[in-house]
């Protein structure tokens, strides 16, 4: 089963926000990476760059595909995760912690509430 | 339409297999992962579930004037018990499939196909065989719905083959045992006394074996090679490393290299196109093909810088120029063995010889690439 850690907010689309103070961290998720297999290749936003909730913001590779990661939340963009850039097989050993994404200071401090919790998420790639 | 499943499917299920449409089929796209299983086969030896390939057998006393007609090698080359790859091509040149032919008797033909061209195959070669005179004495039988196959590939195949089949063989090649079995060789074979046809070929670049057999059949063998493997490293594998094994090795893929518009000249098997041989469906255009310095070339190569992985249809550019792009890429992928994006492209440019550089258009920008000589992934290198 998909490890669903409890103090994360979720997107439909699987990527988890995690808030602590001004920052929203932001990756994929156990069941993501899982669905996404073997991550050869990850494209990071530039940082400054604002993006809008749901907008597409990042790419990452498998062997057999790419997937677009969108913005769970809206908010510029003021760091990314570089060592996952070099060794994107993080985004599968370590899809909570090493494989984060980036971090962005959210615009909007109500668009986090309407992310799923981690009970809906669950329910959500259980169906 | 529901999808098709091969007698192996609940042994897939069993296995946890991550299960895809391929072409209709209901496949294993991966069991443990792509990377782990592709540097299993080239370290050790995997197990692929081919089953969903057809099969069609051609007899008779015009059964070689007739394949010879039909495809592109020299089939009159064949012994009992050896086969050949080779091209079936339309008037134009351009390709109805890549096949394997096995001669499995004196006047006892297999062909095997790609699984998604099996009704166009048969469409084909029965209208060829209805117009020809070649196709008097030959009989065609399309076995695909009862022969299912699997694919021993990897250097430690011998070892496992050898501990599942000790006897000599009953037809097609003769030996004393599978392991005498030449590279392209096919003899039929008891496995705990099911009889099999165990071809020495594959798709991988690796030794190993191709094993055919009833559709009732094919769970024992698959079962008694991952038992006996085990000892040997073996892994069930799935079509994922399949493309990437064979991608490395610069080999077509049928509906990528091949179509019916771009022809076995045009894809880089010229080498199984047989110009001294008889007559046969579409040498004229192909003969043209070879001789023009102007036409379209299948090259490969390896990406030069870091850069996402080329994917089919990514455009392909001379490097540092502003031109109009000169092709794009058929097949593409990271290879497990050299970490790095490799891929075939098809390009109007002669003068691109190995070490010339070009560019591959991914999602806008620019990344270098390099023409290499196939294959790609050289054992013997690394």
């Amino acid at each position: 089963m998909s490890n669903v850690p409890s103090d994360l907010k979720y997107a439909k689309s699987h990527e988890w926000v995690r808030l602590e103070g001004e920052l929203a961290t932001v990756g994929i998720s156990d069941h993501a990476q899982h669905e996404l297999t073997d991550v050869v290749f990850v494209e990071l936003p530039e940082v400054g760059r604002k993006v809008a909730a749901g907008e597409a913001c990042a790419v990452v590779e498998s062997v057999k595909t790419a997937s677009d990661i969108y913005a769970p939340i809206s908010g510029e963009i003021v760091e990314v995760n570089a060592s996952v850039v070099n060794d994107p097989g993080l985004v599968n050993q370590q899809p909570y912690s090493g494989g984060w994404f980036f971090k962005l200071r959210p615009s909007d401090a109500n668009e986090a509430s309407a992310l799923l919790d981690p009970a809906a998420y669950d329910a959500q790639i259980a169906g | 339409m529901s999808l098709k499943r091969t007698p192996l499917f609940a042994a897939h299920q069993k296995l946890g297999a991550r299960l895809i449409d391929f072409g209709g089929w209901e496949m294993p796209v991966q069991y443990s992962g792509i990377v782990d299983e592709h540097l299993c086969v080239r370290k050790a030896a995997g197990i692929f579930d081919i089953s969903h390939m057809g099969e069609v057998e051609i007899t008779g006393a015009s059964a070689l004037e007739f394949l010879n007609e039909l495809l592109t090698n020299d089939a009159a080359k064949l012994a009992i018990g050896q086969g050949q790859y080779t091209l079936m091509c339309n008037e134009a040149g351009g390709t109805i499939d890549d096949l394997y032919l096995y001669r499995l008797a004196a006047d006892r033909y297999l062909l095997i196909i790609n699984a998604s061209r099996i009704d166009e195959d048969l469409r084909w070669i029965r209208q060829q065989h209805g117009k020809r005179s070649s196709g008097k004495q030959a009989t065609i039988s399309d076995r695909s719905a009862n022969l299912a196959a699997v694919a021993l590939q990897g250097p430690n195949s011998d070892a496992v083959i050898a501990a599942v089949s000790t006897e000599a063989s009953i037809d097609g090649a003769e030996c004393k045992t599978v392991t005498e079995l030449a590279k392209n060789q096919i003899g039929k074979f008891a496995i705990d006394g099911t009889k099999a046809w165990i071809g020495r070929t594959g798709y991988t670049g690796e030794d190993g074996f191709e094993i055919i057999t009833e559709n009732e059949s094919i769970e024992l063998i698959w079962n008694k090679l991952l038992t006996t493997g085990h000892a040997s490293c073996l892994q069930p594998c799935g079509l994922g490393a399949r493309d990437t094994l064979r991608t490395e090795m610069g080999y077509p893929l049928y509906g990528h290299e091949l179509t019916e518009t771009i022809s076995p000249i045009e894809a880089g098997v010229g080498f199984f196109v047989a110009f001294d041989k008889p007559a046969f469906i579409g040498r004229e255009k192909l003969f043209a093909q070879k001789q023009d310095r102007t036409g379209r070339r299948t090259v490969a190569f390896t990406m030069s810088e870091k850069s996402p992985p080329p994917r089919p249809h990514y455009v392909v550019f001379r490097a540092n120029s502003n031109d109009a792009p000169i092709g794009e890429v058929t097949s593409g992928t990271q290879s497990p063995s050299l970490n790095c994006g490799i891929g075939l492209a098809l390009v109007s440019a002669h003068d691109l010889k190995p070490g010339a550089s070009i560019c591959i258009e991914i999602r806008g920008r620019r990344f270098a690439a390099a023409i290499v000589k196939k294959p790609i992934y050289r054992k013997s290198t690394h």
